[in-house]
């Protein structure tokens, strides 16, 4: 199939609307697996946590992990839901390796957690609604790696390998209503859904949310329909979209490339497409498969789970300060603009100041240090801030030994690149480095005396009383003690040593 | 219908049975064949007269056992190594299961 050709944004959302359904994957971050007693550890050696369970060995028999389902609850509560008082999970089968029993545990049509709804903020202040049409349980599937072929796509490959370790992590889906009426805005919507839920699940502490490593997926299904029409177009589901900014482009690529079909008199093909990162497009995968095909069954050997009020009761009492609540809260207690605020949490600095603030440091000193000094830093080594080696309880030292005259900012900038390369800790870089004020007065007069000997005309000028002339003089000291001295208590001394003579 | 009625159907052959037997990868003697072959026919037997009785007011039976809630501690038991977890398997590459080609070139 050739390319198509993209219709400009601005004529996409002239002529359509589109509606978005968003699917989203969390794994949890449970000791253990949904249905076995395996550990869930990202990245450990291909199939080392594993069980005769999640193995799909014959004789084997799963049972459900209650602190899953505890977790699924409190999200179902956090997203507004009703939680279902009974219901079973189902298998989901299919041949494909990378499930060993050949099905998926899941839930499918008695799900835990039904409508719901989630309140975004855009970047302008402007509020949307979300609704949630579920969220249930399943397991997450192996990891497939396919060899041969040109992409290392599972077309043409010769192989494929099967690390089994992931293959039976709880993960929780969910799934919201179509979202309609949010025309141009579509793509960033879908961004600030992802984000929104990011940050709720992270206050939940319920799963890593790590996009990166997989433990927070997106599936984006995207439909047009001509504008004012009420019956929903064909939708695709883009798969593969690994970051925030990612959702945002492959709903837009999608509009785009939807338009341009329809606008050829195409029609859209209902099919499951893959993001491409690289260039931000999307290309057909699958053909989407019908609900029947997966022969669906409620599972016979796990019992039916019906949470009692009193358990729902007592999850809902956990809930933590919602993400958007505790931001007004900080906003309040900080002092911050809308604008301001919105920077830091854009930056992704807000939790690194928090928790340098909890760590005893000022909350105006833990910003700046955060949103200029440590940005720079992470920007020059493209990382992301949170990646940066340097934890806040470090930055909290730093800015408390600048407080007590131990440092000052310059040499505070030193401990912190200590810090950043590996050297240890903040007190560890100032012994190793050497990089304490020099704060002993006779040090420091010694330094003073012999920098005024070396410069009488300017110790002339001072005693005529023009006291910026002192400027040179502090500078001579400072280079002398390499800019381990306080500047001004250098200058206090200047002045009273050179009256002296 | 009593028990001892037998199947609607036709009885299940010995080459359906091997042919079973390969998809489950399970190795299967010649008199075997001929045992699963009759039992097998038992068992659909049974099944078929649960459909006879099967009525739309009547709610499909997914558990025998009344049981809800049954639940473990998330707490971690040994499983098994990279050595035993691959001792089954027909293929290995690095420590990974290896499967033939699962679908074929893109159109």
């Amino acid at each position: 199939m050739s390319a198509p050709t993209l219709v400009d944004y601005d004529e996409v959302v002239e002529r359509f609307d589109p509606v978005l359904g968003l699917e989203v994957h969390v794994e949890l971050s449970t000791n253990t697996k949904m249905f076995c007693g395996c550990p869930t550890d990202f990245g450990a050696e291909p199939n080392t946590q594993v069980c005769p369970t999640c193995l799909g060995l014959p004789g084997s028999l799963p049972v459900i992990n209650h602190a899953a389902v505890g977790s699924a609850i409190r999200i179902g509560l956090a997203l507004n839901c009703t939680i279902a008082p009974w219901g079973r999970f189902a298998r989901k089968n299919y041949f494909y390796p990378d499930m060993p029993k050949n099905f998926q545990t899941s839930q499918y049509d008695e799900p835990i957690a039904v409508n719901g709804y989630l309140d975004l903020e855009l970047d302008d202040g402007s509020v949307v609604r979300v609704g949630i049409e579920r969220a249930h349980m399943e397991e997450d599937t192996g990891k497939s790696l396919h060899v041969g072929g040109a992409t290392g796509r599972i077309h043409g490959a010769e192989y494929s390998l099967l690390d089994y370790n992931r293959a039976g992590v709880p993960l929780i889906e969910i799934v919201t209503k179509p979202i309609t009426g949010t025309g141009a805005r579509a793509p960033e919507v879908a961004r600030a859904y992802v984000t929104a839920l990011r940050d709720l699940l992270r206050a939940l502490d319920v799963s890593d949310v790590r996009m990166d490593q997989g433990s927070l997926r997106c599936d984006a299904n995207v439909s047009l329909m001509p504008r004012g029409s009420s019956e929903f177009g064909t939708r695709t589901e883009t798969k593969n979209v690994n970051s925030l900014r990612s959702v945002e482009r492959a709903v837009r690529y999608e509009m785009t490339r939807q338009a341009a079909v329809l606008l050829a008199g195409g029609t859209v093909v209902q099919e499951t497409r893959h993001f491409d990162e690289a260039t931000g497009t999307t290309s057909p995968g699958r053909r989407k498969e019908t609900a029947e095909d997966y022969r669906y069954f409620p599972e016979p050997d796990l019992a039916p789970i019906a949470p009692s009020d009193e358990w729902v009761e007592q999850l809902h009492s956990t809930l933590p300060e919602m993400p958007w609540e505790h931001r007004k809260r900080v906003k309040a207690e900080w002092g911050l603009s809308d604008e301001e605020l919105r920077d830091l949490v854009n930056a992704g600095a807000l939790e690194l100041i928090e928790a340098t603030v909890a760590a005893g440091a000022p909350s105006s000193e833990a910003r700046s240090w955060w949103v200029s000094y440590l940005a720079q830093q992470a920007n020059t080594r493209g990382i992301a801030l949170d990646a940066l080696p340097i934890r806040p309880a470090d930055v909290a030292r730093v800015i408390e030994l600048v407080a007590a005259g131990e440092l000052t900012n310059k040499l505070a900038r030193q401990v912190v690149d200590g810090v950043l390369a590996g050297e240890g800790g903040p007190d560890e870089v100032v012994e190793q480095r050497g990089l304490k004020v020099v704060s002993d007065d006779g040090a420091l007069i010694a330094a003073v005396d012999e920098a005024l000997a070396a410069q009488p005309d300017v110790v002339e000028k001072i005693r005529g009383g023009k006291v910026q002339a002192a400027g040179a003089i502090v500078g001579a000291v400072m280079k002398a003690t390499k800019g381990q001295a306080d500047a001004k208590r250098v200058r206090e001394l200047v002045l009273q040593r050179a009256a002296r003579e | 219908m009593s028990l001892d009625t037998p199947p609607p159907s036709g009885a299940i052959t010995r080459d359906e049975v091997a042919h079973l037997a390969r998809l489950a990868r399970l190795a299967v003697t010649d008199d075997e064949l001929d045992v699963f072959a009759g039992q097998l026919d038992v068992i659909l037997g049974a099944v078929a007269r649960v459909g006879e009785v099967a009525a739309d007011d009547i709610p499909p039976t997914s558990h025998a056992v009344p049981l809800s809630n049954v639940f473990r501690p998330d707490e971690r038991r040994p499983g098994l190594t990279q050595e035993q977890a691959l001792s089954g398997a027909p293929a290995v590459e690095d420590g990974r299961f290896r499967v033939p080609q699962i679908l074929g070139e893109e159109q």
